[in-house]
């Protein structure tokens, strides 16, 4: 037994030595995950901040221009453009100047006055459909809350109804918190994948895996040796992003740590199996990479990390229970934001477990396959 | 294999004609048989064309299309470049026309009717009307935070046992609780919400009006209604501003990541370094490892626009042509990315690492086609706008949804065409650098 420790130590030490030798690959380690942690902290954002707007005033009332001081007092809407005509909307909606055109028409004050309906025109630049619905959501709720302040006024009051809303586990509904945590467990696959599928390629390219083979070493304590140096790599990245969302976008971590660490280390070695299976069904070092990129691809799509898979059709969501991804991102969210305990996300370890249970000996039979 | 033999039959027919005028190359015998003999008939026939002109372009044609044979050839059979260049884009494709989707359909929504009067009743029917959500009545609280601890719910509609009461005062109060967790979802089933649980009291303004005699609606204040009008996109699904982005990604794939790649293979095993020292010139490999993947670019181009038309019916208001000729423009671009970083690095690992965080991630991240760079920092907008990929986004997506702008078209096509020329001539300095 202590044998068998020992040659998996020496094993470590020659895969580890062999990856950080390489200038190259101790920058591509490190480098990245902190550059994307940080752009994609800043740039993934579904929150509207920044929207221009132009305004087409044909009534000239003080009603529309105290809607209009509203929306100019939101913070997130600002005027790029005041329009005279209507002919001019489509030029400023056409060249992208405008999400949209606030219309407010001529009989705005009359109608408003009479105590009937005044309706307001939202022209909305829908070749971005998701920001232009979050607009339109936006401006409806200044618009209540205008309605609001214009019926306290009447003489019999309206009935009226506060909705207060609050959100859970993402008070302000950051799409930056669940993205984070998200990239905890996506980053660090990106790189585990590439990494352990290449391990086996470079060896079989370079002729020295052959060697490593004709070692007293069995199959399996090779895949071993192989595995972990990759594994507490993957674990290094998954502690990089970690630290990138809780000290400098301050996002609270809800979980306990071992909890969190539990399931990314079952995911990284899922995640490793997968890298070592194609690792050995690849002849070279490109084969291993466009493999591993092909793989890549449709797990990150299908993890639920950039739109939910809630929202995906049925049968892509049955596809999505294969990927491991999708398993460890639900569970690093749920860890990290809402705070559950290891038995609330049991129903993502097992199926990590069965994966890892899957691919690691697969690996380890393909090794001995490939040697016969 | 295939290459070795290429190079082989590329030289013989090209040498003569690179040291003298092409005519002197037709008695010099062949040296390998059959393979070079058409080879040498080419070479005689551009030696001939040029007689009195520079020896180098003599031979350029002739040259330039065996090396493009050479490269078309490697590529087919190369089944993992055909993989990323054929299948990829396929399976991207499909998952992004059905798998990805950001719109909330019949999102399940509990609602705690602590206050089962008719009036809460009438509040909540508003909710049954949205096809975006679709409500389930519990009683008791204490279920229902279960329901949303496991995520069998999206958000919980708290309806308080005084609530009839507070609104025949005048002021009543609902409590909606969402689940934060997928932040942009919970964001748009909240302002659904709010939408349909504010409808009542426009309803309720509405039939008050009615009710009432025509003076005392007078002496009241009317209501603001907004009126949406979602242009270029009516259906408002994601599927039609994702569908046109991807062409972008796909040919970012193809030119910069996959290009790069083989490319710093060559340079990796020195196969490139063999073509270096045969007569062929630094612009005429480049031109012929530019057609192969120009090409494949092409046909993906040509699968995203079959697939949108008919898959997806993505309807397009903008010219075929403009969008055929503004793609092969942003196609130059990625091939002088994908060229220029296989030329620095020489390292297929490192090569594929550089391309897919320089060009393949912001085109995903940076370029507008997820995230609405109007949202982003100063900082990361500047980034965006560095990007090639940002305006060839914006001009598909314009010429798909919204028809011929043409200012828009001008420039970004100039810009485009800026970006093409200068990467292009820099990975040619590169080449030609390192070749010295």
């Amino acid at each position: 037994m202590l044998d068998f420790l020992r040659r998996i130590a020496s094993l470590c030490r020659k895969e580890l030595l062999a990856i950080f030798k390489d200038p190259a690959n101790r920058v591509i380690l490190i480098v990245p995950s902190l550059v994307e942690s940080f752009l994609f902290g800043y740039a993934a954002t579904y929150d509207l901040t920044n929207v221009p707007y132009a305004l087409l005033d044909q009534s000239g009332g003080i009603h529309a221009a105290e809607l209009v001081a509203r929306l100019d007092g939101s913070g997130v809407f600002h005027r790029a453009a005041t329009l005279r005509t209507q002919k001019e909307i489509a030029d400023v909606i056409d060249a992208g100047k405008a999400l949209v055109v606030v219309q407010i028409g001529q009989r705005f004050e009359q109608q408003l006055n009479e105590g009937g309906m005044a309706p307001v025109q939202l022209i909305l630049d829908a070749r971005n459909s998701n920001t232009a619905g979050s607009a339109a959501a936006y401006i409806g709720g200044i618009i209540e809350g205008y309605n609001a302040t214009l019926q306290s006024g009447a003489a019999p009051p309206l009935p009226q109804i506060t909705v207060e809303s609050r959100a859970w586990y993402n008070p302000n509904l950051e799409t930056r918190w669940n993205l984070l945590p998200g990239l905890i467990a996506s980053l660090s696959m990106i790189q585990t994948l590439m990494l352990s599928a290449l391990s086996v390629a470079r060896e079989r390219e370079n002729g020295t895996f052959d060697q490593l083979l004709v070692t007293p070493f069995s199959p399996m304590e090779v895949m071993i040796g192989k595995a972990i140096p990759s594994i507490m790599i993957g674990l290094t990245q998954s502690t990089i992003v970690m630290m990138v969302a809780l000290f400098w976008f301050r996002i609270p971590m809800a979980g306990s740590l071992v909890t969190l660490y539990t399931g990314l280390t079952l995911f990284t070695v899922a995640s490793v199996g997968l890298g070592l299976s194609i690792s050995a069904v690849s002849a070279n070092m490109q084969q291993a990479m466009l493999y591993t990129f092909m793989l890549i691809m449709p797990l990150i799509l299908l993890s639920g990390l950039a739109t939910p898979v809630r929202n995906m059709p049925e049968f892509l969501q049955i596809a999505t229970l294969i990927n491991p991804l999708r398993f460890a991102i639900d569970l690093v969210q749920r860890v990290y934001l809402e705070g559950v305990g290891l038995l609330t996300v049991i129903h993502d370890l097992i199926p990590l477990l069965i994966i890892s249970a899957i691919t690691l000996p697969l690996a380890a039979w393909l090794f001995r396959h490939r040697l016969l | 294999m295939n290459k070795s033999d290429s190079k082989l039959d590329g030289r013989p027919g090209s040498k003569p004609d690179d040291k003298s005028n092409g005519a002197l190359s037709l008695p010099k015998p062949p040296g390998n048989p059959p393979e070079s003999a058409s080879r040498k008939r080419e070479g005689g026939a551009g030696g001939s064309r040029g007689t009195g002109g520079p020896g180098g372009l003599a031979g350029f044609w002739p040259r330039l299309a065996s090396l493009t044979r050479k490269e078309i050839r490697q590529l087919l059979r190369d089944p993992g470049s055909l993989a990323i260049g054929i299948g990829l884009p396929l399976v991207l494709i499909l998952i992004f026309g059905f798998g990805l989707s950001l719109d909330v359909r019949n999102a399940p929504v509990a609602v705690v009717l602590e206050d089962p009067s008719p009036m809460a009743v009438d509040v909540i029917a508003g909710l049954e009307l949205s096809p975006y959500i679709s409500p389930v009545v519990v009683i008791s609280m204490h279920d229902t935070e279960r329901l949303m601890l496991e995520r069998k719910v999206d958000a919980i509609v708290r309806v308080p046992s005084d609530f009839s009461r507070n609104l025949a005062a005048g002021d009543a109060r609902l409590q909606v609780l969402v689940h934060g967790t997928e932040a942009s979802r919970a964001l748009i089933i909240r302002s659904y919400l709010n939408l349909a649980l504010s409808q009542w009291t426009q309803r309720q303004a509405e039939r008050g009006r009615m009710a009432e005699p025509a003076a005392a609606a007078a002496s009241r204040t009317g209501m603001v209604v907004p009126v949406e009008r979602m242009w270029f996109n009516a259906a408002n699904t994601s599927t039609w501003y994702l569908v046109p982005g991807l062409i972008v990604l796909i040919m970012t794939l193809v030119g910069a990541f996959l290009t790069a790649m083989v490319m710093a293979r060559e340079w990796e095993r020195g196969t490139l370094e063999a073509l270096f020292v045969s007569p062929v010139r630094p612009n005429e490999i480049l031109l012929a490892k530019i057609i192969p993947y120009f090409l494949m670019g092409m046909l993906g181009l040509g699968m995203c626009l079959v697939a949108a038309q008919f898959l997806f019916e993505v309807p397009m208001y903008g010219s075929l042509l403009i969008l055929l000729g503004s793609s092969m423009l942003y196609l130059l671009v990625a091939l002088g990315i994908g060229l220029l970083i296989s030329s620095v690095t020489r390292n297929q690992f490192l090569a594929s690492q550089v391309a897919l965080l320089s060009s393949f991630m912001p085109a995903l991240m940076l370029s507008g086609f997820m995230f609405d760079l109007r949202n982003v920092p100063v900082v990361i907008q500047w980034i965006g706008k560095a990007l090639p990929a940002t305006y060839f986004m914006e001009l598909i997506r314009t010429l798909y949804l919204a028809g011929n702008v043409w200012p828009l078209i001008f420039k970004n096509c100039a810009i485009l065409a800026t970006y093409a020329i200068s990467l292009l001539a820099l990975a040619r300095l590169v080449t030609r650098k390192r070749l010295d």
